[in-house]
């Protein structure tokens, strides 16, 4: 398929990434070349094949349910971009 | 003695003859870093701390206590692993200032066996390339030739075994990224089989496929590494609870009737014949030392690179939306309103959108955005869950040819390494550099890089071993006996 530049403005909406018109071109471009390359994996017949999310696949890993120590919460705020002594702070969300 | 020449087991014997110090030896490869700066291996390093640790453990030594399987011996550790404290960036503008708040289980394990952690070393961004040359902090060269890539994306860790600034060191391989630039740098790199190695506190690019190995000069070394970092790990519920076998032990019993197999489309377009040439006089080796060589066919490999582009970066996409200014990372200055339409959106949206857009380089960008046009509503079932589908006809022929043969042999790279900027435009091109790699990290199994080559003009050339999941002990043997009819793996690059 083509992507159009419409297209990839609304993915980078989705992604939470900022780009430029000239960034929407250059990905219209780059991200329509790519697409069409992984279109290959449509000539393959897998109406019946199991779809395969790990390679090595494992089930149900079960540990005791007990109390451990969690990451001091000075620790966890340590790299925020801005905090105070007990939140992140973040700029406005409800305005 | 030079003792950046010596290997991880040489050195752990010096220390044990009392020959050598772990101070002298800190300080022989600190000066050697310092020495071939130029090459841009590590994004950090801390000379002190680095002493500082020598001296404990010399004190240790002598204090009479047990010392650990890898006692003062160095270890680069790729800048994807979170070390305490330490300068953590992934490559990335978007972690300059991130230390993270504990270390990964990997690093826990070296330094419980009293490793020297020397440096941390360069790497594509977010471990997206193969070429190095995706660095927030610049692209590093290969020891070999100095205008050329040292493969990727764990360059830093590559090169800095095949330059002697340290004798072991960690990477991460998503879809390669051990072992292309093992092949590139003319040293040993092993993918081990997904849940070998606990992934806790490996910054996560592609979850499915991520895993840590070693890089060495040689087999034994290798394998020595390996058996420090595998075990199961409680932080890590992929991190699978099988048995550790002694690697190192076993790996000079020769396999009973080892059973090759060459995998025809390892051998089509797009293989340089410098390294055909050199992989058909290895299979020759092989066949001399008296294996069973035989052709087998793996027909879905051609999926493998695009169905790996896009299970990698949907689950990147995934991963990375933990980067949006909030919690830790880079945010953006400014983030008011700049291109048509975003005056409509709320301020903290803006930031996160304007931080990701500073924080991220472009193949991070490219990557992020496929994965979530790849799982977005209306083409989810087209492209990921098709790739899903690909992925399991990948790993069936794997377990098919597995039937028949022990270990698959061919190319790592289909070329040797290339030149700095010369396939920086072309995604695609840089995409192939996996053709032969990637289908490993699909399947979840181990896979080794090791030197069996150089071209005419002196680069080196890698041969890939495979082998069944779980089967790192035969797939060390299974290299060891190529390694030792011949010496490839003692060959240094000419550094001036």
């Amino acid at each position: 398929m083509t992507l159009t530049p419409e297209d990839v403005a609304q993915v980078a909406l989705l992604a939470r990434l900022r780009v430029s018109p000239a960034e929407v071109e250059m990905f219209t471009e780059q991200l329509t070349k790519i697409v069409g390359f992984v279109e290959q994996l449509n000539e393959l017949d897998t109406s019946n094949v199991e779809p395969l999310a790990h390679g090595v696949e494992v089930f149900n890993v079960f540990r005791e349910d007990k109390v451990e120590p969690a990451l001091p919460r000075a620790a966890a705020l340590a790299n925020a971009p801005e905090h105070n002594d007990e939140c992140f702070i973040v700029p406005v969300v409800i305005e | 003695m030079d003792m950046t020449r010596l290997t991880a087991v040489g050195l752990i014997q010096e220390y044990e003859r009392k020959t050598l110090s772990c101070l002298d030896v800190a300080r022989g490869y600190l000066d050697r870093a310092e020495k071939y700066g130029r090459l841009n291996v590590f994004v950090h390093l801390d000379g002190e701390a680095i002493l500082s640790r020598a001296r404990a453990l010399d004190a240790k030594r002598a204090s009479g206590a047990a010392m650990g399987r890898l006692a003062g011996v160095p270890v680069a550790i790729k800048d994807v692993l979170c070390v305490e404290g330490e300068p953590t960036t992934c490559g990335s503008k978007m972690l300059s200032n991130f230390r993270p708040p504990y270390s990964a289980t990997v690093i826990e394990r070296l330094l419980a066996e009293d490793a020297i952690l020397v440096g941390k070393t360069n790497m594509d961004e977010f471990a997206m390339g193969s070429s190095t040359e995706n660095s927030a902090y610049g692209p590093t060269r290969n020891p070999w030739d100095e205008e050329r890539i040292p493969g990727g994306s764990s360059g830093g860790s590559a090169a800095a075994v095949a330059a002697d600034l340290a004798p072991l060191s960690l990477g991460s391989d998503t879809g390669g990224s051990i072992r292309q630039p093992a092949a590139v740098c003319g040293i040993v790199g092993l993918k081990p089989t997904y849940g070998r190695v606990s992934r806790y506190g490996l910054i996560a690019f592609a979850s499915s496929l991520d895993q840590i190995g070693p890089f060495a000069h040689d087999v034994a070394d290798a394998a020595l590494l390996l058996g420090v970092i595998s075990g199961p790990d409680p932080r890590d519920a992929t991190c699978v609870d099988a048995p550790v076998p002694d690697y190192l032990a076993t790996l000079d019993e020769a396999p009973r009737a080892l059973r090759i197999g060459i995998v025809r489309e390892f051998f089509g377009a797009g293989l340089d014949p410098e390294v055909e040439a050199a992989v058909r006089a290895a299979i020759q080796v092989y066949e001399d030392a008296g294996a069973t060589v035989r052709e087998v066919s793996l027909p879905h490999s051609k999926y493998g690179v695009p169905a790996y582009y896009i299970v990698a970066p949907a689950e990147c996409s995934s991963n990375l939306a933990r980067y949006d200014g909030t919690i830790f990372g880079r945010r953006s200055a400014d983030f008011s309103p700049r291109y048509p339409g975003e005056d409509k959106l709320p301020p903290i949206v803006r930031m996160m959108m304007a931080s990701r857009a500073e924080g991220f380089g472009a193949e991070v960008k490219r990557r992020i955005m496929l994965g979530t046009f790849a799982l977005s509503a209306g083409y989810a079932d087209q492209y990921y869950n098709q790739a899903l589908k690909a992925r399991r006809l990948i790993r069936n022929d794997f377990d098919a040819a597995f039937h028949e043969v022990d270990v698959l042999v061919g190319p790592t790279s289909p070329t040797p390494a290339f030149k700095l900027g010369e396939r920086a435009a072309d995604p695609l091109a840089m995409y192939l550099s996996d053709v032969y790699t990637i289908t490993a990290n699909l399947a979840g199994i181990p896979g080794i890089s090791i030197p069996c080559g150089l071209t005419k003009a002196g680069l080196p050339i890698g041969l890939q071993l495979l082998a069944p999941a779980f089967a790192e002990e035969s797939l060390l043997r299974a290299a060891r006996v190529f390694e030792r009819a011949g010496d490839w793996h003692l060959k240094r690059p000419p550094l001036a």
